[in-house]
Formats: C-alpha cells, structure tokens, sequence
C-alpha cells in the first residue's frame, strides 16, 4: 500500500512545488518573452506566451532612444569599482578589528557600528547637501565614495571581521617567527584563506551597488551618467506613455547577465547573501 | 556583537596576564622577550590605525556627519529654491504633528510593514519546509525560488508594472478564466497589496534559506520521537518544530521590517505614492519633500523619523540576537 502511495505523494508534490514557482519564475519569462513582441503585440488578448512576430528593433531603440551602451558602462564600471574597493577595505579593516588589539580598537569598532544603525536614506538630504557644496552633485563621485566607505561597508567589514576572528594564531605566530610584519601577514596569509568570505562580500556589494536607486535618482540629472535602473525607468515616448517593449529589452539586458552568472554560482550566491542577511 | 567583542577582550587580557607570570621566571629572557613585543606592537598599533583608518574615516564623513546635520537641519527653514536657510526652532517638529499627511503615511509604512512581513515570512516558511527534505529537484526549486533575489530590483518591479496594467498580463489571465481584474495600480486597496506582492516575491527567497537552515539544524531524534509518541507531522511541527527555530523566525521577522522601511524604488515606479497618497512610505515621502517641494529642512526631520524607528528596531534585535547566543550555548 505504502509503496502504491508514494509515487503519487511525490508527483503531488512536484505539482505543488510548480504551482508555487509560478509567481518567482514567470515574471523574468514575461520580461524576456515580452521584449521581443512588437508594441502591438504587448497588450494583446489573448495574453501570448511566446511573441507570435518576434521582432528585436526593442533591443535596437533602448540603444537609440537613450545613451543605453554608456549608461550600462556607468553601472558596470561603479559596482566593479566599488566592489573591489569594498573587498579591499573591509579586508583591511575586518583584519585590523579581529586580530589587532591597539589602543582605542573597541571605541573604533563601535564608530563603526554606527553605519548599520543609519540607512542611507536617513542620511541622503545633509549627502547631497555636502557634494553640492563640494560642486560634486551630476557626478559619479557620491556613488563611489558613499557605497565605498560609507554605511553600505559596513557590513562588509563586520563580515570580513567574523572570518578574521576564527583565523588560528599560531598560524599568524608561525608566520611571524619567519619574520613576516603585520600587512605581510595579513596579506599573504590571512587573506587567501578568507576567499569564500570575500567572496561574499563581492557578491553582495555588487548586487547593491548594481541596484542602487534612490542615490543616482537624487544625485544624478544627465543622461549620460545614468546608472542602469535610474535608466530603465526613462523610455518614454513623445506623450509620456511608456516604451513597454523597449523599456522590458533594457531590462532585460539588465537583469538577465547577473542571472547568467548566478545560475553558474548558485552556491557561493545563495550562502552568501543569506550571510549577508543574517548579520545585516 | 559587542558582547562577542567584550568577550574576545577578556579573554585576550587573560592570556596576556598568564604569559606575564611565565616569563617573570627567567628575567633576562622575559627582558627580551618584552622588548621584541613592544617594538612589534608598536608596528603593529601603526598597521591597525593605517587598516581601519579608510573604514573609520568614511563612517564619520559619511554617516556620523550627516547623523549630526540632520539634527541640525531639523530646527532650520531651509528652501533650496528661494535660497532661504534660517533658524526655525521647533517648527519643524511641530509641523510633523501638524502635517495631515504625516498619519496617512506613518499608517502606509506600517501597512506596508506588515503585509510584507505576514506574507514573506509565512511563504518563506512554507517554502522551507516544502524543501527540507532529500528529493532529487530541490536544488532546482530551490535556485527559482531564490532567482528574483538576484533579478535587478528596478528591472524586476518594472516587468511586474507591466503585468498590473489594466490591460496587462494578469487581467488578461484573469479575463481568460471571466473574471473582470481591476486596475491593480491605480485603484487604493490593490495598490498597497500590488505593492506589498512584489516586494514579497522579490526577497522570499533569502528568508527561506535562513529558514531552511534553521530546519536543518533541528534533530532528527527529537522530532522521530515525537512521531513514535504518536503526534502527526502538524502537531509535530506546530510543538516542536516551530518552537526550535522560533529564534530565527524573530530575528528575520526584525530584519524584514527594517528592509521594508527603506522601500522606495518600488513605490517610485510602481505608483509613484498613489493613489492618492495611499502607498506613500515614509521614504517616498521624505524623498518628495526634501527633493521635490525643496524643503530640506522638514525633509530631514522626517529622516530623523525614520532613524528613531530603525534605531529601536536595530537594539531590539541585537537584544534579540544576544539572549539567543545564550539559549543555543
């Protein structure tokens, strides 16, 4: 009897695990789908699943319509930036508060901590005051600098800190009887064992940096220093309305490039956002 | 986490006093010894400050000032178009008691709060149970799942507009089966919960793994236990299960609240805060006053508003976080 039941309990199962992918998978599949039907074909009825003129003049005007190749250039090259920048730093600080015991180290750290009490959007009107006064507003700089050294590290440094912690010492003293200095132990030791942390802290700095919205919305007014979702939002025709097959090829070529190479690194993904989200 | 620091120090101070006592045998050597750890300390309280330094820096130039100018801010009148700036005392604070927008939004906020933490939190946990288990397709589940995650937020709200159009994707669904949708977007109710759903689908996905690791650090032998004691797997789940990862369940519980607060891409381009001011949070808002209306000075007592509240938030859940350390030990 039991074995009877089993194979039905089990396609029960996929069935139902199906039925609840639904709202997690069919919008990506609506969003590639769609942006190759032609405008007419966007609202059709019936709904179509697959575009029945396939057409990819969406792909040809999101580059026309807008500065598109250099504002996917913008984003591309402020999350690189700022994530190698983040890795760097946070290793350097997370090994400082780990394993350093200087004057004055816990009262550092505790300034430190101030950054995952302040989200940035409490802070962006006295921001954008300051790189106003700077006559650094319509620039690229509050971006980098803010993402890189400001409340969004943060975390990156208290997580590079939670791996530095776990480092045996006598590897650190082992080292040292070889005569390493304190950088040429962080540097050569500590830090290639530190890749899966490091590896997190990547990840996530590039996935927020990719999607930042309220920063480049407040600091940014020209379209040639657009980041990309402040940029997908603009597809507008003549009248206002929304370019919706244009507006869902950029998205597209937005999204789908992170999907790819999520798809290729599930794991280090999913472990370490879920790091991420547990120490934020 | 200071408490981990706190311990960490103690417990470097104590074998910093054994090591002392030891060398006091043999002087010479202790001599030696102490002279090689000063100068190697001295490079290495160098090496410290240089690390932190860039961090520590940035904190203050970027939060703690702006921390400071919001206060500041606050008790001036401040018209970025007139060009005006001057001390207003507490009018700022009593125009948020005044402003008959203030109640509408603080209740979107929580609305908003709320529906995403009883639908993030009950999918996420339904989802995890659902792939707690060996079965040969979990990991494919669990990766779509996950999918939206990594989906750009904007890229993923916007596909999600065009679906909640009028005439979009899911009143033609709808239409297909002869039900009549509404104009999810534009009409009050549905708006929030149009709102609410998107943001739900977005995350569901990293609390779910949270949960899912949580169910794996459950037992075997207590829950097959309770199964010979003859409880069913709801009862089961419902006094045992539950109760065990209880810990983690409160503290996702505070993070998505604190995440739900700083929503405003979603709001910026599902609705733009309507209808009406119906999916006005509070960061939209701030958002429209400071860099909209120009009034940077109310702009940043709302700010200061809304660091209150995730400043209470952030102590409860490192108090949370804290009394949980000491159940697992």
């Amino acid at each position: 009897m039991k074995t009877r039941r089993r194979p039905a309990l089990r396609a029960l199962f996929y069935v139902g695990m199906s039925l609840l992918a639904i709202p997690f998978v069919f919008p990506t599949w609506w969003m590639i789908t769609s942006s190759f039907k032609p405008i007419g074909e966007i609202f059709a009825f019936p709904p179509t699943l697959w575009p029945q003129h396939p057409t990819i003049q969406p792909y040809v005007d999101a580059f026309t319509e807008q500065p598109f190749l250099l504002q996917y250039w913008n984003s591309m090259y402020i999350a690189v930036v700022v994530t190698a920048a983040t890795m760097l730093f946070s290793a350097m600080a997370g090994y400082a508060f780990a394993r350093i015991r200087f004057p004055g180290v816990n009262a550092l750290f505790l300034v430190v901590l101030i950054g995952l009490l302040v989200p940035s959007e409490v802070t962006i009107v006295p921001l954008f005051q300051i790189f106003n006064q700077l006559g650094l507003v319509n620039t690229h700089w509050p971006l980098l600098l803010v993402t890189t050294f400001g409340a969004p590290s943060v975390l990156a440094t208290f997580i590079m800190r939670q791996y530095f912690v776990t480092l045996p010492v006598e590897l650190e003293e082992a080292a040292r009887l070889d005569g390493l200095g304190r950088a040429a132990i962080w540097w050569r030791i500590a830090m290639p064992l530190a890749k899966a942390s490091l590896g997190a802290v990547a990840i996530f700095t590039f996935l927020h940096t990719w999607n930042l919205y309220l920063e480049p919305t407040v600091y940014l007014q020209s379209p040639e220093l657009f980041t990309l979702p402040q940029a997908l939002t603009r597809y507008t025709d003549a009248y206002g309305g929304q370019m919706w097959n244009v507006q869902l090829a950029a998205a597209t070529m937005t999204a789908v490039p992170v999907l790819v190479v999520f798809v290729l690194a599930q794991r280090q993904f999913v472990e370490g956002l879920a790091q991420t989200g547990l120490k934020g | 986490m200071t408490d981990t620091l706190e311990r960490e120090t103690a417990t470097a101070g104590r074998t910093g006093r054994t090591g002392r006592s030891g060398r006091a045998a043999d002087r010479s050597a202790a001599r030696v010894t102490r002279r090689r750890r000063r100068s190697l300390s001295g490079n290495d309280n160098l090496v410290g400050y240089l690390f932190v330094a860039p961090q520590v820096l940035g904190i203050v130039a970027f939060v703690l000032l702006p921390l400071v100018l919001i206060f500041y801010y606050s008790f001036h009148e401040w018209n970025v178009l007139a060009n005006t700036f001057r001390f207003v005392g507490t009018e700022n604070v009593e125009r948020l008691f005044s402003d008959p927008k203030v109640a509408p939004v603080l209740g979107a906020t929580g609305i908003f709060s709320v529906g995403l933490v009883i639908g993030n939190l009950s999918i996420a946990l339904l989802l995890a149970v659902m792939l707690n288990r060996k079965a040969r397709a979990i990991t494919l589940f669990r990766t779509l799942f996950f999918s939206p995650v990594v989906v750009s937020l904007v890229a993923w709200t916007i596909v999600w507009g065009f679906l909640l159009q009028n005439d979009g994707g899911i009143n033609g669904l709808l239409q297909l089966v002869g039900v009549e949708g509404p104009n999810w977007l534009r009409e009050g109710p549905t708006a929030m919960l149009s709102v609410i759903v998107v943001q739900v689908f977005k995350n569901v996905g990293l609390n779910m793994i949270l949960f899912l690791s949580a169910l794996q650090g459950v037992p075997k032998e207590i829950t097959e236990a309770a199964a010979i004691d003859g409880a069913g797997p709801f009862r089961t789940f419902g006094r045992i299960t539950l109760p065990l990862i209880s810990p983690m369940i409160l503290l996702t519980t505070i993070i998505t609240i604190v995440g739900s607060l700083q929503v405003f891409a979603q709001i910026a381009v599902l609705t733009q805060g309507g209808p009406g001011i119906s999916t006005t949070v509070l960061v939209y808002y701030l958002f429209q006053q400071a860099f909209e209306f120009h009034r940077f000075g109310y702009g940043s007592t709302l700010a200061l508003v809304l660091f209150v509240i995730v400043l209470i938030l952030t102590v409860v859940q490192w108090q949370l976080r804290k009394r949980w350390v000491h159940y697992e030990n």
